[in-house]
């Protein structure tokens, strides 16, 4: 099978993408999902690697929690905000490319700390089975895209 | 070339322990973990500190392969920014005196 690229590099650092309405749909739906975890369940275990602990000695921890908590879960809306609003374009300006980048692995990382997926991960042992296949189909879709996308930044 | 060597100028200093250890350097540690693909750590550490494609992959593969890396250095201030910049692009980043 001859195959093509649908996430290409376009003029001028813009990415283009070919995405089916079903993915553009399901993107807004994760977009979606994970902003309204972080705004109702701001400590919820699963976003613990949205948030890594910068210091061993804790009271140094929490300074710089003070300093930077706010800042991050504001820079983390806004990616997915965006992310939601131009699911549906064809063409990625560098900084909405950006911003897909960190929500999409935003959104890995919270999916695959609730998978718990570890490095040799056994992707072809999945199968329907599985009751989290559905979860783990979305956590390698989500994968698939972000490496294009990264490929058409770099 | 030249230099422009500073006057000497004799300074009295205090060597205590809380000068020294103020002064050591920050470093910044990358670690590793089993979600960040290989290729957008890659290019984090292109964006975030300007590093050629070479020197970013370097970074990444010990990482990868060791488990961590120190990927910056500076004061207390310029490594919690590093930190801070890499936990906004979800990588796994602690910070530690020198």
């Amino acid at each position: 099978m001859l195959f093509r690229s649908r996430i290409r590099r376009a003029r001028g650092g813009a990415v283009r993408l070919e995405l089916a309405e079903e993915e553009r749909g399901l993107l807004r739906q994760v977009a979606g999902e994970l902003r309204a975890l972080l705004d109702e369940e701001p400590e919820d275990p699963s976003l613990r690697r949205l948030f890594p602990t910068a210091h061993a000695e804790p009271e140094r921890e929490r300074e710089y929690r003070e300093l930077t908590r706010d800042q991050l879960v504001r820079g983390r809306e806004q990616s997915l905000d965006l992310l939601r609003d131009t699911a549906g374009q064809e063409l990625l300006t560098p900084e909405e490319a950006d911003a897909w980048v960190r929500a999409l692995n935003d959104a890995r990382l919270v999916l695959g700390t609730r998978l718990d997926v570890t490095e040799d991960y056994d992707w072809d042992g999945l199968d329907e089975t599985n009751p989290r296949a559905q979860e783990l189909a979305l956590y390698a879709y989500l994968s698939w895209l972000q490496e294009q996308l990264v490929e058409a930044m770099a | 070339m030249t230099t422009l060597a500073p006057a000497e100028v004799e300074v009295e200093r205090p060597v205590e322990d809380e000068d020294l250890r103020h002064d050591r350097p920050w470093v910044v540690i990358v670690w590793n973990d089993p979600i960040n693909l290989m290729s957008y750590v890659t290019l984090v550490f292109q964006k975030l500190f300007g590093y050629s494609h070479a020197r970013a992959t370097k970074l990444m593969l010990q990482v990868h392969h060791e488990g961590k890396s120190v990927v910056s250095s500076g004061n207390r201030e310029k490594a919690e920014l590093d930190v801070a910049r890499l936990h906004a692009y979800g990588l796994w980043a602690t910070m530690q005196q020198d």
